[in-house]
């Protein structure tokens, strides 16, 4: 465990440095955003000076660094707050919707899988397959306005995709920052109400974009497990189909589900940007692409070290996980 | 008497012959090696077979709704939305191909020289490819584009970059496997240098699972094009491209115009659904074993 | 709508009666009467002062809600329908009344004895010149804003008593007294302010950036940054008369697409700055009034700029300004909403401005100037536009790309980010052949010729430089409007830049605004939503 997390630290390194040259990269100058409209070019140089910016550039990534090791992350441009509370702030509503939108793709695309394993080659298998992989192959921020078209604006089925929550609701108060819980935590079920409501269309359009790794997966690990000699054994020994199938096989096949299941959540994190756009969400997403077009580099590059550090943690977990699910797996430095 | 039985003489399995099973035994594979054929052919010759020219505005016959005229409308400046589309195939096949083909290389290289040598080139190799796939790749492409332009070469270079990491850990694993196998062992005592014996002997067996990986990679490209346009960062006017017409489109839907959007939208999802099943056919080819 | 039982009605009634349900968390029942109404827009605000540096336009709305001035303008209606604010007349906010000395240099008013602010204190002269004071030295866009109106220093400005506050001009000005009434000299709680304030920043720019300490119409109940702002009423606002609503609901909603059927299915009773396509067809429908101002002051125009060689021949200049196809370019960009700036009369017999200009779509008068130019074959320029306008810019651009090639003029579009837009067209000056859209918000000629004809200004991108147009804005631009030499001045300040066309005047844009279920709506030409007036329907 700590030799994974040793390793991951001149990951961690790499990003920061990254991050910093990208952003440097970017076209936009932040004195001229920063000195504001009608500014002339001595109040932009005087600008430039108050953030730092006519160091060189060198200088610049070690001031960065030491500020990031104290846990300051900047100050954000555009909104005017340290970048470490505007990544508290926006990062659990993405979380909210990426974790939601998962755990409905699941229910859907793994029992899916198992159905295409137990019929391989039937059209069962081959329509479930034409679904899913077309679930994966529109953009998603036009599958999200097509849905707003459909169920909200010309069945007006949907609530309105205004945001996180709708406006007659007050954000409940804030613990974990995720309105499902922390509603649920204070015992508000109306608000509760309220935020699942707003959570469906946009869940419905990032989970209809995962289906398709998590259903295939499934499908591929469920047959190797099911034609292994174990297998064979069981039924040989009378077993019925379903303890078969739900407490060996599937069991079996977790692994690689699982391994699929984290990079769709690092992969989900990322495309979250088209749909918190389309729906207002007021995510870590939004947040990102608004400071990249006005080049905000404290912004955008805390958001881009919350990403990795958050994928680190992430392939932490599954490694943990693994070892849970199948007790044969040790730590291969690899 | 016995009759001179004459046997069938059974033909050698070939690799054609086991292509034709597998498309039997797949129709939905068959389905996708024909979509794929249209689509290399409208890229080859639909430019030249378009009704109108694809850049030629006419705001006078703006946001037509599909007739005989216009079988797929115009769009809000008055170009023909069907030659667009079609002319677009050429751009979006090209941007996914060279994207593709340039992380296919490079994530060849990088993996074989990793794989092979090991030791502490491994180690740097492994953390760099760490550090790529740690970013959240939309965000990693979205941040390259902006810092380098928005330049269909920019777009390209992107979406290389952030796929080098799958082809690379790929390579890695098939040539590490092999490296001290029977015949790599054979090849190097017969002479053969260690270049030599990566390029012909060795990489040739990591071939198969590369495949799928490019048939999937290509769709992922095209939707990775399109997204950036969404943001701004895609290509520039009047290039006709999949993606910036969904784009532009998107907002045309609600007032009613759902031609703009959903006519490239299908085009880009036909294309996209092509590669993906595509490369489900191409695994069921290579590895029987392997089918997902 | 008594009569609709659709299921949009049908819907909002059942809102209405969940709303009334004993929510602890929720907002008071009277969430979906006529007491709060729910504004959406595509911007975001990222500050509750004005004055900090950094802080965008959008967020000048908080300025105008919750702070008052010392005088606003009066409101008049527009011809078509609708209202807005009127630039000649001056009407009291926070002063009662105010007097001119006879040199016209010392401006005094008499502050309303009943002024308080939102924590009950009165508000004194003492706290108008600390506001004042800060105006003019945080520097950056409001102390350029100031300065328009010839306030500079602090030591311009008295507390003679309490309630009496005096302004001494270097000169006296026409621009003065309305730029009074310009969202920036605002009136801050110096009380609040100075016990928040800290020696590193004495300014308490800290502290109201976030909590704003005002005396205005509004307080703010609630700030999201990058959701929603609520404002909800001061029932002891002096400026004018009481807002009809209690609370109004700001939202930011990014995509365009969503905004429009939020407003559509009435979910939201206003969307603030919306598309000229979707206030064209918006327009149609029966439950929506759209309101398209065109904004005062304010053009939309195709530049050239004089650094580019070829732009320095005068045919050449004529030649682009023949070939753009205006009224194509107004139904595809502005979709009709606006004015059209093309096609008047060559002889100038007045004031007024915008004014249609002289020129119009004539491609075989394009080409004759052409041949006769040093360039009969054209030549190669890049035509830039900026990504964050890009909902007009684009098609505009296109068009104008189309047209030039028939001149041939090859002009290829270069998409410059937001970010990039100013330092490139504004501060180095450096594009050949771009789109601009300045407005002025004082709204007299000589103010917009001030930044956009006046060499080294912010607004000439075209780098244009003409003796005669220095000389005239430098009289004219401080000069009252009943002055003999006013008109005459006016009217040959613009015969000069319609003939040297560094800006080629293409249309006045409008901003639209929807409602579906709000009232007196009034158009400012800051262009941010004044949530004063409003009333539900």
């Amino acid at each position: 465990m700590s030799l994974r997390a040793a390793q991951s630290i001149p990951v961690v390194i790499g990003v920061v440095i990254i991050s910093f040259l990208l952003t440097r990269a970017l076209p936009g100058d932040p004195a001229v955003y920063f000195a504001g409209a009608a500014a002339d070019e001595a109040s932009i140089a005087e600008i430039r000076i108050a953030l730092g910016l006519d160091k060189p550039v060198i200088q610049q990534f070690f001031i960065y660094v030491g500020d990031l090791l104290q846990g300051d992350m900047g100050q954000s441009i555009s909104s005017g707050q340290p970048v470490a509370s505007d990544l508290a702030n926006r990062l659990p509503a993405s979380l909210e919707l990426t974790l939601v939108a998962l755990i409905l793709s699941c229910g859907i695309s793994i029992p899916l899988g198992i159905l295409a394993a137990t019929r391989p080659g039937t059209w069962v298998d081959h329509l479930c397959r034409v679904l899913v992989t077309a679930g994966v192959s529109l953009p998603t921020f036009f599958t999200g306005i097509v849905l707003i078209y459909l169920f909200y604006y010309l069945l007006g089925i949907a609530p309105s995709p205004i945001g996180h929550l709708d406006f007659i609701s007050l954000d409940p108060d804030h613990i974990t920052g995720f309105y499902l819980i922390d509603a649920a935590l204070i015992g508000d079920w109306e608000t509760w109400l309220g935020a699942a409501k707003q959570l469906i269309l946009p869940a419905i359009t990032l989970a209809l974009f995962t289906l398709a790794p998590i259903a295939r997966m499934t499908r591929a690990a469920m047959l190797t497990a099911l034609s292994s000699d174990f297998i064979r054994t069981a039924r040989a020994a009378g077993l019925s189909n379903r303890k078969v199938l739900y407490v060996y096989a599937f069991r079996n096949a977790l692994l690689p589900v699982i391994t699929t299941l984290g990079m769709v959540f690092s992969f989900a994190l990322g495309a979250n940007v088209l749909v918190e756009k389309v729906f207002a969400w007021p995510g870590i997403g939004s947040y990102a692409v608004e400071a990249l077009v006005v080049s905000d580099y404290a912004a955008v590059q805390g958001f881009v070290l919350a990403m990795a550090l958050m994928f680190v943690a992430l392939n932490l977990v599954i490694d943990l996980l693994y070892t849970v699910v199948d007790p044969r797996i040790g730590f291969v430095a690899k | 008497m016995t009759d001179i039985s004459t046997q069938k003489t059974t033909r050698t399995q070939g690799k054609f012959d086991h292509l034709i099973y597998v498309l039997r035994e797949n129709p939905v594979t068959l389905l996708a090696f024909i979509m794929f054929a249209f689509i290399i052919l409208s890229a080859l010759v639909g430019p030249a077979f378009v009704p109108y020219d694809p850049l030629e505005t006419n705001a006078s016959r703006a946001l037509q709704a599909p007739s005989w005229k216009h079988w797929f409308g115009t769009d809000s400046v008055g170009r023909d939305v069907f030659s667009r589309v079609i002319v677009a195939t050429r751009l979006d096949l090209s941007i996914s191909v060279a994207a593709v083909a340039l992380s296919f290389v490079i994530g060849s290289i990088l993996g074989s020289i990793a794989g092979y040598w090991g030791g502490w080139l491994d180690s740097v190799l492994n953390r760099f490819l760490d550090t790529i796939m740690a970013f959240p790749l939309f965000v990693l492409a979205m941040g390259i584009v902006a810092a380098l332009g928005n330049t269909i070469e920019n777009i390209i270079y992107a979406t290389a970059i952030i796929n080098v990491p799958f082809y690379a850990r790929l390579v890695r694993a098939e040539v590490n496997i092999r490296r001290d196998a029977g015949f790599v062992r054979a090849a190097k005592l017969a002479g053969n240098s260690d270049l030599r014996v990566l390029a012909m002997h060795i990489f040739p067996n990591a071939l198969p699972p590369m495949m799928v990986q490019v048939s999937l990679n290509l769709g992922w490209a095209i939707l990775n094009a399109a997204g950036l346009s969404f943001i701004g960062l895609g290509v520039r006017p009047p290039t006709p491209e999949w993606g910036i017409m969904v784009a532009e489109g998107a907002n045309f839907i609600v007032s009613g115009e759902w031609w703009l959007a959903v006519f490239p939208g299908l085009w880009l999802m036909f294309a996209v659904f092509t590669f993906n099943l595509l490369g489900d056919g191409l695994r069921d080819l290579v590895d029987p074993r392997k089918r997902t | 709508m008594a009569d609709k039982t659709s299921r949009r009605n049908f819907m909002k009634m059942g809102m209405a009666g969940a709303s009334v349900l004993p929510f602890l968390r929720a907002m008071p029942a009277l969430a979906q009467g006529s007491d709060t109404l729910v504004v959406v827009t595509g911007q975001s605000i990222n500050s509750l002062d004005l004055h900090r540096t950094g802080t965008n336009r959008p967020s000048y709305q908080v300025a105008v809600n919750c702070y008052d001035r010392l005088v606003s303008f009066g409101t008049k209606e527009v011809p078509g329908g609708g209202l807005s604010y009127d630039y000649d007349t001056i009407v009291p906010e926070l002063a009662e009344s105010w007097s001119m000395s006879d040199d016209g240099l010392v401006l005094t008013f008499k502050i309303k004895s009943k002024a308080t602010f939102w924590d009950g204190a009165k508000v004194t002269a003492k706290d108008v010149k600390w506001s004042f004071d800060r105006a003019v030295s945080v520097g950056g866009f409001p102390s350029v804003q100031m300065r328009a109106g010839g306030f500079i220093r602090p030591d311009q400005f008295a507390a003679i008593d309490d309630e009496t506050f005096q302004i001494t001009l270097d000169k006296p000005s026409k621009l003065s007294i309305p730029d009074l009434a310009v969202p920036v000299p605002f009136v801050i709680n110096s009380a609040v302010a100075k016990a928040n304030a800290t020696e590193d920043d004495p300014w308490a720019m800290e502290y109201l950036h976030k909590n704003p300490a005002g005396s205005g119409a509004f307080k703010v109940l609630r700030w999201t940054p990058g959701e929603q702002l609520v404002y909800e009423r001061n029932d002891n606002w002096v400026g004018g008369p009481l807002p009809a609503v209690q609370r109004v609901v700001l939202r930011e909603v990014p995509s365009p697409a969503t905004r429009r059927a939020l407003i559509e299915r009435g979910d939201v009773q206003m969307s603030f700055g919306i598309p000229d396509k979707d206030a064209a067809e918006l327009a149609e429908l029966e439950d929506v009034t759209v309101y398209s101002t065109p904004i005062e002051n304010c053009i939309h125009c195709l530049c050239t700029n004089t650094k580019f060689v070829p732009f320095q021949d005068a045919d050449v200049r004529k030649a682009v300004a023949y070939a753009v196809p205006y009224e194509e370019i107004f139904q595809a960009a502005a979709f009709g909403r606006g004015a059209p700036l093309w096609g008047g009369e060559a002889e100038i017999k007045d004031t007024a401005w915008p004014r249609k200009t002289q020129y119009s779509t004539n491609l075989e008068l394009a080409q004759k100037h052409m041949a006769k130019s040093a360039y009969p074959d054209g030549f190669d320029v890049p035509l830039s536009i900026n990504l964050g306008l890009a909902s007009w810019m684009e098609p505009t651009a296109l068009l104008i790309q189309q047209s030039l090639a028939k001149i041939g003029i090859n002009a290829t579009i270069e998409k410059i980010p937001g970010a990039n837009w100013r330092t490139a067209a504004l501060v180095e000056k450096r594009l050949a052949l771009h789109l601009e859209n300045f407005g002025g918000w004082l709204n007299t000629p000589d103010y917009y010729f001030f930044w956009a004809y006046q060499e080294g200004n912010l607004f000439n991108s075209s780098n244009y430089r003409n003796d005669e147009v220095e000389e005239l804005v430098n009289a004219t631009l401080h000069m009252s409007v009943d002055d003999p030499s006013y008109a005459p001045n006016i009217m040959r300040m613009m015969e000069i830049v319609l003939e040297d066309l560094p800006r080629i005047p293409l249309y006045q844009p409008a901003l639209n605004v929807a409602t579906n279920g709000a009232d007196d709506y009034e158009f400012w030409f800051h262009r941010q939503l004044d949530a004063r007036p409003l009333a539900a329907s």
